[in-house]
């Protein structure tokens, strides 16, 4: 239905173009030298352009209208995030500033300075001071920014030991994450691709032998306990992915042959999310997007969509094949007790492989 | 710094010596213009491919369950009952990248317009070995060739991002696209590749050599300027990617370990060791980043051009507006890190590469106050050309502001990847490089084809893409901001997004109108060809060389002597002239003083 309404719009777009060209050749005919602007065209684009600058305007503020609840800009779910945040929202401030005056400028001139027969322009071709001054102002005002934002980086990727940190393993793999816990000993056991045994389960290479290996816990759902560093490791055991973690601003490729890191500090359990006013408002509209849609699949006989419930998420982030697109795990943040519950739960690796 | 271009000046240049036959004429030829003209014809096609393609995966973003006959019909295989595949998927966005920004936005436009321009503005008879650019341009077209052969390969044409990383690139087991597509895609680069510098080692040595008398470098137009320090960038950078290709090539031919290591797919270990994909993101993006300028600064110096000329004024600061260019330049290649905040390279490398690329912000916003500045108290002929200027202007503001937040290392970690990076580069570049194009091909038309292009149907082009690509990717940064990542088939798979799908949707739509509105230019463009207005000689009158030229197209450019220069190519309404404009050969009145730079 949609390609068909799609065909039919782009064959009328074509004869809408074609019945424009006849009717602007049938106009042009009489004129002389048509083909060079003169003060009839001039004027007419001239109020185009402040017709452009309002459509600019009106578009920066339908879209805040209609999308303004689509950015993470606020609600982060980590100890970082606000301060990233923070710088998000001051860089945005400018630039909506510079944004607003520099159209305005360009658009305004194009269209008071349209040219006019018989007018001359002003022959003005340098102003030192003028080049100076802005020169100046986004020297300042980038420095502003450039420092702001190299503290904000080096506090998120040097981050300092705390002391219940927990160490988490990200394993990626075309098209699946697992995570692994260190386990009682908060130690990663050594791992190497080349060790991996699909006879005996030892689906992510870890070394048999390695003593720090005997209690890691591998799952395919992270939990992490809030308000406890998570320092992250990440592997890849084929191709470049990146892990992406949206909701808690934390991203960092995993690449083939090294491991990379990234930590950050849970500050709300999904529980706690879920709660939030912003988010409370995100799942009732995608909701209500979801019963729209299934409305139509249940007339084609379709199943409905399933209700919608927040989650925290990893998703790849770098193109890494085929499903790449549906590539994610999901992530729960929960009290401390639940964490160690669940993490209780788990088959630590000794007792996961499989004796022949 | 005076040039010194009178030894080119034997008369037999002027004349024609040997009998043109068609193919010297229209296929094999040497000349500059045709050269020209031949990079613009096939730029043409490539980009109808390019964004023929963009309209497909747009149309996949915004319907992912519909089937579709559009897609049925132009992808056969790939589209069973109409619904696209998920590897195609990943392929068109890696074709549409790669066309559009090497065959399109490289070659189309620099290709075109250096040819044409350079020795044309600077009073050169040709460009300085007329051999070497015709094997340039034959070089272009056979890469063009491989690339377009790449799409009817049995398993798919290369679908690893336009960016190519390996390991997905180097392994036919990690993805279909990876086995003969991307044999033929790294092919087709390397000729490209080679085409690319015997081109830009010509632009360079003819403007440094081919001067005409007076033409110091003082008074070179910007567009000249601007060819010249893309071409001195792409010497310094696309051997680099040459490399890079080079190593992928035996990586995935002869077995070596450069990118490679560790890796365990579908069942076994490969045996590859010691490599790193995060050297290959550094040789990628050592010409990557500087391509962005290699596509850029050509359509700011046509733009520097065409806004004087169109506002009746000289162009404001001219001193800083080259100094801009070679700032950009310079920094150009020492900001690629900032593609690979995330990649797992040192964070300390990180905060080098933020302070150097939003150094790169200054030089920019120079140039875009002194574009403005130039407007103010002009008298501006709003011609096509020169709405396609102020649009350029535009869109380099809003896409280019966006970069203050992804060139900050600790911002780009939560929108690196996403939607608000493709909104971000396809205004500042991709678009405001097409709008220089468009510029360019409106105000030299007459130049190139003798005839004027039809004003009318440039407005109505204008006007409509203009819209048209705010109306696609302004909408575009708020969903990037959501989290969405880019070169996703469908995203059905995460309710998360729900609430992108509307404004997925009303981008696709804009996406079509506009895409479908680029029709008027090709009727344009390709009906003035033959029946469009003859030019008179000067139609926007103009001050630089190229005018002075006879409208006949000769073998030399001009007949007899070469213009000498006497000014800048900025004197536009200056006072104690009768016209509003003084062509750079027009000897300086008694009295009369040179603005100095």
């Amino acid at each position: 239905m949609t390609a068909l309404l799609t065909i039919l719009v782009l064959v009328s777009i074509t004869v809408a173009v074609w019945q424009m060209v006849k009717i602007f050749d049938l106009a042009t005919a009489h004129t002389e030298n048509s083909q060079v602007a003169n003060d009839n065209d001039n004027r007419i684009q001239g109020y185009l352009m402040i017709g452009f600058l309002i459509f600019i305007y009106a578009i920066t503020i339908v879209s805040f209208m209609a999308y303004g609840d689509l950015p993470l800009m606020s609600n982060s779910a980590s100890a970082h995030g606000p301060g990233l945040d923070n710088l998000m929202i001051i860089s945005m401030v400018i630039i909506f500033i510079v944004q607003t005056i520099t159209q305005f400028l360009l658009h305004y001139f194009a269209f008071k300075y349209k040219g006019e027969k018989g007018r001359k322009a002003l022959f003005y071709a340098d102003n030192d001071k003028l080049e100076f001054i802005w020169t100046i102002i986004p020297v300042i005002v980038l420095a502003g920014l450039i420092i702001y934002g190299l503290f904000t980086w080096s506090d998120i990727m040097n981050y300092e030991k705390e002391d219940d940190h927990i160490v988490v393993e990200l394993y990626a793999q075309q098209f699946n994450w697992k995570a692994r816990y260190a386990g009682e000993d908060n130690v990663l056991g050594k791992a190497n691709v080349r060790l991996i045994d699909l006879d005996k389960a030892n689906i992510l290479g870890l070394d048999e032998s390695d003593p720090y290996a005997q209690d890691d816990v591998i799952t395919t759902e992270l939990h992490l306990p809030v308000g406890r560093q998570v320092i992250f490791k990440m592997r890849s055991q084929d191709v470049l992915h990146s892990a992406y973690m949206p909701h808690f601003r934390a991203q960092m490729n995993c690449v083939p042959g090294m491991v990379t890191q990234f930590a950050f500090t849970p500050t709300m359990t999904t529980e706690e999310m879920r709660q939030t006013p912003q988010m409370i408002d995100k799942v009732a509209n995608i909701n209500r997007i979801r019963t729209e849609k299934s409305k139509k699949l249940i007339e084609n006989g379709e199943e409905a969509l399933d209700r919608y419930e927040f989650d925290y998420l990893l998703l790849c982030n770098k193109i890494c094949g085929k499903s790449h697109y549906n590539m994610q795990m999901k992530i729960i943040v929960e009290s401390e007790e639940e964490y160690q519950a669940w993490l209780k739960e788990q088959k630590m690796f000794k007792n996961s492989l499989v004796q022949n | 710094m005076s040039a010194h271009a009178d030894t080119h000046e034997h008369d037999d240049h002027g004349h024609h010596h040997h009998k043109e036959t068609f193919v010297t004429k229209y296929i094999f030829s040497q000349d500059h213009k045709m050269i020209a003209k031949q990079y613009l014809i096939t730029g043409t096609i490539m980009g109808v491919i390019g964004v023929l393609m963009s309209l497909m995966f747009r149309m996949q973003i915004a319907w992912p369950e519909e089937p579709n006959v559009m897609f049925e019909a132009l992808l056969g295989k790939w589209a069973p009952d109409g619904v696209m595949d998920a590897d195609i998927y990943l392929a068109l966005v890696t074709i549409h990248g790669t066309i559009m920004v090497f065959f399109v936005l490289t070659a189309g436009l620099s290709g075109t317009f250096s040819n044409l321009l350079i020795p044309l503005q600077i009073g050169a008879r040709d460009m300085a070995s007329g051999f070497l650019n015709m094997v340039s341009y034959w070089l272009f077209f056979l890469s063009s060739v491989f690339m377009i052969l790449s799409l009817f390969v049995e398993a798919g044409p290369a679908a690893a991002g336009w960016t190519i990383y390996p390991p997905l690139s180097a392994l036919p087991l990690a993805q279909s696209g990876s086995g003969a597509g991307m044999t033929l895609w790294l092919v087709s680069m390397a000729i490209f590749i080679a085409s690319s510098l015997l081109g830009s080692l010509n632009y360079i040595v003819t403007v440094i050599n081919l001067r005409t008398k007076g033409m110091s470098m003082t008074r070179l137009p910007l567009t000249i300027w601007a060819f010249f320090i893309t071409a001195v960038i792409g010497v310094v950078s696309f051997p680099v990617l040459l490399s890079a290709a080079l190593l992928l090539i035996m990586d995935r031919s002869f077995g070596t370990s450069f990118f490679l290591s560790d890796i365990f797919i579908q069942g076994e270990v490969l045996h590859y060791q010691g490599g790193s994909p995060v050297l290959f993101e550094h040789l990628f993006w050592f010409l990557g980043h500087p391509e962005v300028y290699i596509v850029l600064l050509p359509a700011l110096g046509i733009t520097s051009e065409v806004i004087a000329t169109n506002s009746r004024k000289p162009i404001f600061g001219y001193r800083a507006m080259v100094a801009s260019i070679l700032a950009i330049a310079f920094l150009s290649t020492i900001v690629w890190g900032h593609h690979m905040f995330i990649s797992g390279m040192n964070p300390f490398l990180g905060s080098v590469f933020t302070f150097t690329t939003l150094l790169i912000a200054i030089p920019s916003a120079v140039k875009a106050f002194n574009y403005i500045t130039t407007l103010w108290k002009g008298n501006l002929q709003l011609n096509p050309a020169m709405l396609f200027s102020i649009g350029l202007v535009s869109t380099f503001i809003t896409g280019g502001l966006t970069g203050i937040i992804l060139g900050d290392s600790a911002l780009d970690i939560n929108v690196h990847d996403t939607y608000f990076v493709v909104a971000h580069f396809h205004l500042v570049m991709g678009i405001s490089a097409l709008y220089g194009m468009f510029a360019g091909i409106y105000h030299w038309f007459p130049k190139m084809f003798k005839r004027m292009m039809n004003k009318n149907l440039g407005y109505i082009h204008f006007w409509v893409t203009a819209v048209c690509a705010y109306g696609v990717f302004f909408p575009m940064h708020f969903i990037g901001m959501a989290g969405l990542p880019r070169r996703y088939y469908t995203n059905s798979n995460f309710p998360l997004f729900d609430d992108t799908a509307d404004a997925n949707v009303i981008i696709t739509m804009f996406a079509l109108v506009g895409g479908v509105f680029q029709l008027v230019f090709l009727w344009n463009f390709f009906y003035s060809i033959f029946y469009g207005k003859k030019t008179v000689q000067n139609p926007w009158r103009s001050n630089t060389l190229e005018w002075t030229a006879p409208i006949k197209h000769i073998h030399g450019n001009w007949e007899g002597e070469i213009p000498h220069v006497y000014r800048w190519a900025y004197d536009y309404s200056k006072p104690g002239h009768e016209e509003d404009f003084v062509p750079q050969n027009v000897p300086l009145k008694d009295g009369e003083e040179e603005l100095q730079h």
